[in-house]
């Protein structure tokens, strides 16, 4: 192409394209509005070859790391090809459970972190006849999606245990370090915490950048000598904030959710109280298991009732124990 | 190439000899989208031998819609990259719009056309604002729109859990005038047993418009000529601060394309959405041919970039590979999708001299 096209008129074009799409959208549906009542996936006995897990995670994240794992064991124990995606963009989430359809997998195990935007595509899959277990969040809109199952933890419910312990700590002023500004799991927790302690405050900080995750919960503890516990939603965050409490030279307890080696070791060494485990290595062993039972024999686990996962605690009587299966990558 | 052919297809402009085959292909090569069109194919035919799932209807609907609202931007973003200006503020642009949108649907009550309309003056004001500012100061766009980037980020976050208590605004399907708004930005085409998205069809009728915009109007020109040279285009009277104010006002319009088609597609929109996108469209622009100095690029080639894009990400899922080395396999196709490219742009260069 030229640096300078002639200008052309455009008169004999302006019609042809309007017509055209005329014609597409006269063939086309709208997306449905909100009705009442369940879709139920029609039943099917049969093998399961094949099963997609899509979750929000992103990649290399530790914690969707050991679901991934137990996907992937649960696979190998029952010879069923798992195959694992993630992103962290709903609209993205959507389109790879769209294309795990596509695929025509015979069973799909998807984390609901934003439910709304996933609905169309899961009721798709359902409506292909493929059973759906959902894991992780999305616990309130699984049966209604059409999903055979869940298998997670409540967040509000264990951020109030959270808080609840740490309350019957002796403290007195939280703060709650949300480390993913626009994650619902994490603000959830936060404030089931809050409700379960009483008196707290919030602080906004970004994982990817571990440095500022420091000095803000550093800068925030400075600012407010009358906090005395700090919790985090993340083993990551919560080596950083244990790090901060050495170096401004409170005496802060630290607490966190989730686990991993350093979690371990500043458990062992007395510098965290202790660790909410959801045991997420369940969610994704689990899912995999609910559905080959389901196909094969027609079995619905849990009755209804979301499997919950958590909240278990890891605190220094029972860390010893588990520090093995952590550094192994099942816990 | 050498001198005589050069020679020879001088000669053939002013003698009456029959077009031979080397000026035919000089004329090819010296379109910009000619290395995206190979890319594509050749991405198009490694994923068909490669699964069986790429080529069947239900396949080609899931990449044509992960094209799709990817293609949108890139089109937009294209037309501001031949007008010598990037745009850093598009991916956060479609949470915006979305952001605005659901919380006047949802929270205030209101019908979702006027809440569209809102997020449409807003999104043009910002794009106008883009604009101004870059023309009046004279500072790199890059810098500009890097600001309003981290801005409207802060606002998301902030109006959304301000007004909301949470970092997600749901619950569109509720929303008065819901089945009309979605039916335009987010109703489905059966073609079999295919559904297309809705965002598929205005990705062709974007490309289409900006594409006769772009080639066949006076407008067309200015963008060439603003992004080629903008000293010469004012001494030639091309009104340049008008044009590309327009431009970033046609990026910020299409973010809100994408946004209105997210949001009643999806029902909900999360407050950091589109983080990060920007890049994206801007290299889908790249691979279509977009030269990043400006004054040279095209609008078919920014969708099909998209469209390798689109192709490559659920291509290498279709096909079940470990996505642990999915990034991976992504960033060494777009390196030699853009190598070839520039191969294709040198040759066209000599040509062209």
């Amino acid at each position: 192409m030229s640096a300078f096209p002639r200008a052309r008129r455009v008169r004999r074009l302006r019609l042809a394209p309007w017509l055209a799409a005329a014609a597409v959208l006269a063939a086309c549906s709208g997306p449905g509005a909100d009705v009442n009542g369940t879709t139920a996936a029609p039943v099917a006995v049969g093998a399961v070859k094949s099963v997609a897990v899509v979750t929000h995670g992103s990649p290399g994240d530790a914690f969707w790391n050991v679901v991934k794992n137990g996907a992937e064991a649960a696979g190998k124990d029952l010879g069923i090809r798992v195959e694992y995606n993630s992103a962290g963009d709903p609209t993205q989430q959507a389109k790879l459970i769209d294309n795990a359809v596509a695929q025509g997998v015979d069973g799909l195990v998807v984390s609901m972190a934003n439910p709304d935007a996933l609905r169309p595509s899961v009721e798709k899959a359902v409506a292909a006849g493929i059973p759906v277990v959902t894991i992780n969040s999305g616990e309130a809109e699984s049966a209604r999606f059409g999903a055979i199952g869940h298998v997670g933890q409540s967040e509000r419910l264990a951020g109030e245990a959270a808080g609840k312990r740490l309350a019957d700590a002796g403290k007195h002023k939280m703060l709650c370090v949300i480390h993913e500004a626009g994650n619902v799991g994490a603000n959830e927790r936060c404030a089931g915490a809050i409700q379960g302690f009483g008196a707290a405050t919030t602080l906004q900080v970004d994982i990817n950048n571990p440095t500022d995750v420091q000095s803000r919960i550093k800068g925030a503890l400075e600012a407010d000598r009358s906090i005395d516990a700090v919790l985090t939603l993340n083993s990551q965050i919560a080596a950083r904030a244990v790090d901060a409490v050495k170096e401004s030279s409170a005496k802060t307890t630290v607490a966190t959710f989730d686990l991993n080696s350093d979690v371990v070791r500043a458990i062992q060494a007395g510098t965290l109280l202790f660790a909410v485990d959801q045991q997420q290595y369940e969610q994704g062993y689990l899912p995999v298991v609910m559905l080959k039972l389901y196909k094969s024999n027609l079995n619905a686990v849990g009755g209804g009732h979301p499997v919950q996962t958590g909240p278990a605690f890891v605190d220094k009587t029972t860390v010893d124990a588990v520090a093995a299966l952590v550094g192994q990558g099942t816990r | 190439m050498t001198t005589t052919t050069e020679a020879s297809e001088t000669a053939s402009g002013t003698a009456a000899a029959p077009p031979d085959r080397m000026a035919i292909l000089n004329r090819l090569v010296a379109r910009p989208e000619v290395g995206a069109l190979l890319g594509a194919v050749a991405v198009f035919v490694f994923f068909t031998v490669i699964t069986t799932k790429f080529l069947n209807p239900l396949g080609i609907s899931t990449w044509l819609d992960d094209a799709s609202t990817l293609g949108i931007m890139a089109v937009a973003v294209a037309l501001l990259m031949i007008g010598g200006e990037f745009d850093l503020s598009t991916g956060v642009m479609t949470a915006s719009t979305a952001l605005i949108t659901g919380l006047l649907a949802v929270h205030a009550g209101w019908n979702v056309w006027f809440a569209l309309a809102v997020s449409l003056a807003f999104a043009l004001a910002v794009g106008a604002l883009n604009g101004w500012v870059v023309m009046r100061t004279g500072l790199p766009s890059f810098i500009v729109t890097l600001g309003t980037f981290l801005a409207l980020q802060g606002l998301n976050l902030g109006v959304t859990r301000w007004a909301t208590g949470t970092v997600q605004v749901s619950g569109m399907r509720s929303a008065d005038g819901y089945q009309s708004a979605g039916w335009v930005f987010a109703s489905t085409t059966k073609i079999g047993n295919a559904s297309i998205q809705a965002s598929v069809v205005w990705w062709i009728a974007v490309t289409a418009v900006a594409a006769i915009v772009l080639a066949r109007t006076r407008f067309g020109n200015w963008i060439f000529a603003v992004g080629g040279s903008l000293p010469t285009a004012r001494a030639v009277g091309v009104p340049a601060t008008r044009t590309k104010i327009l431009l970033f006002m046609t990026t910020a319009f299409a973010g809100w394309i994408v946004g209105a088609c997210n949001l009643l597609r999806f029902a909900s929109v999360q407050a950091n959405q589109g983080v990060g996108l920007e890049f994206q469209y801007i290299i889908a622009a790249v691979i279509g041919g977009c030269l990043l100095t400006g004054g040279f690029g095209s609008v078919v080639g920014a969708a099909l970039g998209a469209l390798i894009f689109g192709m490559a990400r659920q291509g290498i899922v279709l096909a079940g590979w470990n996505s642990d080395w999915f990034m991976l396999f992504l960033g060494l196709l777009l390196f030699s999708a853009v190598l070839v490219n520039n191969a294709f742009k040198k040759r066209a260069e000599r040509v062209r001299r």
